[in-house]
C-alpha cells in the first residue's frame, strides 16, 4: 500500500517537519515542473472552496495536470456506483487521489482500496490533516517556532475537527492551551485523556477575554451549523463570540490570530486591518503545504 | 463440575472437544453466533444460569470434537472477557486456557457512529481495542470514534 496522509497521527514528528521544510522551499519558489508527468486527481464528494482549489492549484505549480470533480451530483455515483469501485477506477488513471466526502472513515477506507497514495481532504466531522500541517507551517512562521507556544482555541471545541487535529499535533511541541468555548462546545473527554496523558497543561472558560492577552496564537474557530443535529442547540451558540478590534490593545505584540477559514461573525472585519490578523495569509500557505505534501508522497521531496 | 446436589450434571460432560465456562448468561447465544457453533456437525450443549461461586450465575457451552484456534476463541473475549477454555480429551481436562483481547477486531462489532463510512458502504468493520482498567473500547479503524461495549 502506497504511502498515504489520512490522519494527521499517520505523520511522525519528523516527517512533520519535513513536510514544513519542503512547503517553505516552495513558497520560496512557486513554480516548479518536476511533477510534469504526473496526473493528479481531485474528487470532491462534498463542497469546498480553499481546499479544492489550493490542492488544484498545488498541483498545477508542480506541473501536474489535475483531473476530477467538485459535486458528485454529475457523476456515477449519482447511479449507485459504490466508494470502493469509483476509487479503483480513478486509481487506475492517476498518480495520487485527493479527496474529500461527507461520510467519515470513507479517505481511510479509499486509502486501503486505491493503488496510489491518498490525501484526505476532508472525511466529514473526522479528519482534515492538510488543514493542520498549514495550521503548524503558519505557527511556526508567524512564532519563529513550534516548541512551547501558548495556543488559545476558541469556539466549537466539540464538534471543531481542525481543534482536535491540531492539538493532536502540536503534543509533539511541548505547548500550553487554553480552551475557550461555551459549555455545550467544550472539548470531548477523550481529547483532555489525551492531554493528560502527555502531560500538557491547559486552562478552561468560557469567557473569550480571560486569556486573550496572555497567548500566543489565538485560534479561533466557526461555530458549523452543519455538524449540528439540533438546530436549537445551534441557535444557542451561534453568535457566542464576537472578536473585534478594540479587544487586541493589551495582547502579546507577537500574537497571531488563525481561522480555518470560512468566518462568519466571529471575527468582525475591522479585526483584519491590525497587524494580529493572519488567516488570509493562513490560507495561502495552504498552497505551500499542499505543494509539499503532494511532493512527499510522490517521492520527490 | 456444574451439579445438582451431586445427582446429575445438568450439562453433560464430553469425551473430546471444548469447553467453554464462566460465560457470562446473557452472552451463550452471541458466543455461539460468534464462533459458528449453530452449523456444527457434532453434539453442541449449553447451560444458562448455572449456579457459580464466581458468577453468581454463569453460562456454559461443551463443544465435542471441535479445537478451536487461538484466534478464534479470542473473538469472545470482547463478551466474555472472564471465560475459561477447557480442552478436553477422554473426559480429562488436558489443558486450561484463558482468552486474551485482541489488538483488532474485525466484524462482530458496528461502528456506533451513523457518519462512519462502515455504515454506508459494504465494508467489514474493524477496530483497535483499547483497554482502559475492566473496561474495553473499539475504536473504529475508519472513522476514529470510540464505541463502548
Amino acid at each position: 500500500m502506497p504511502k498515504s496522509l489520512i490522519s494527521i497521527q499517520d505523520f511522525t514528528k519528523e516527517e512533520i517537519l519535513h513536510i514544513l521544510d519542503v512547503a517553505e522551499e516552495m513558497e520560496h519558489n512557486k513554480s516548479q515542473t518536476f511533477l510534469s508527468d504526473k496526473v493528479v486527481a481531485c474528487i470532491f464528494f462534498e463542497p469546498s472552496t480553499r481546499t479544492r482549489l489550493s490542492f488544484e492549484t498545488a498541483a498545477n505549480r508542480l506541473g501536474a495536470r489535475v483531473i476530477g470533480f467538485s459535486d458528485a451530483a454529475n457523476t456515477s455515483i449519482r447511479k449507485g456506483e459504490s466508494l470502493k469501485d469509483t476509487i479503483k477506477m480513478v486509481s487506475n488513471y492517476v498518480d495520487l487521489i485527493v479527496m474529500r466526502h461527507p461520510l467519515e472513515g470513507s479517505a481511510r477506507y479509499a486509502s486501503e482500496v486505491a493503488s496510489v497514495p491518498v490525501i484526505n481532504a476532508g472525511d466529514g466531522a473526522n479528519q482534515h490533516p492538510t488543514q493542520t500541517l498549514l495550521d503548524l507551517y503558519t505557527i511556526r512562521q508567524t512564532q519563529g517556532r513550534l516548541d512551547h507556544i501558548n495556543i488559545n482555541m476558541v469556539g466549537d471545541l466539540k464538534y471543531g475537527r481542525t481543534v482536535h487535529s491540531l492539538l493532536q499535533a502540536m503534543s509533539h511541541f511541548s505547548p500550553e492551551f487554553e480552551f475557550t468555548a461555551p459549555d455545550e462546545l467544550k472539548l470531548p473527554q477523550e481529547y483532555r485523556d489525551f492531554m493528560d496523558s502527555k502531560g500538557i497543561p491547559y486552562k478552561e472558560t468560557a469567557d473569550l477575554r480571560e486569556y486573550l492577552d496572555s497567548t500566543d496564537i489565538l485560534y479561533m474557530t466557526r461555530i458549523q451549523q452543519e455538524r449540528f443535529t439540533d438546530p436549537v442547540e445551534y441557535e444557542k451558540v451561534k453568535n457566542v463570540y464576537s472578536l473585534n478590534a478594540s479587544m487586541l490593545s493589551g495582547v502579546r505584540p507577537n500574537m497571531k490570530i488563525l481561522h480555518p477559514l470560512p468566518r462568519l461573525q466571529e471575527i468582525a472585519t475591522d479585526v483584519d486591518e491590525t497587524p494580529y490578523a493572519w488567516y488570509f495569509k493562513q490560507a495561502e500557505n495552504g498552497m505551500y503545504v499542499r505543494m509539499a505534501i503532494i511532493s512527499y508522497l510522490l517521492g520527490k521531496r | 463440575m456444574e451439579t445438582n446436589d451431586g445427582k446429575q450434571l445438568k450439562v453433560s460432560a464430553i469425551k473430546n472437544g471444548t469447553v467453554l465456562d464462566h460465560i457470562p448468561s446473557c452472552q451463550v447465544f452471541k458466543v455461539i453466533d460468534i464462533l459458528g457453533l449453530s452449523g456444527s456437525e457434532h453434539p453442541v450443549t449449553f447451560g444458562v444460569n448455572l449456579d457459580s461461586k464466581s458468577m453468581g450465575r454463569k453460562g456454559i457451552i461443551k463443544i465435542s470434537e471441535r479445537f478451536f484456534k487461538d484466534d478464534e476463541l479470542n473473538k469472545i473475549a470482547l463478551i466474555a472477557p472472564n471465560a475459561s477454555v477447557n480442552i478436553i480429551r477422554d473426559f480429562k481436562v488436558v489443558e486450561k486456557k484463558l482468552l486474551t483481547i485482541p489488538e483488532t477486531i474485525c466484524g462482530i462489532v458496528k461502528c456506533i457512529n451513523p457518519m462512519c463510512v462502515t455504515n454506508h458502504e459494504d465494508i467489514p468493520t474493524r477496530f483497535r481495542t483499547i483497554v482502559k482498567g475492566s473496561e474495553i473500547q473499539l475504536q473504529c479503524v475508519y472513522c476514529e470514534k470510540i464505541t463502548d461495549l
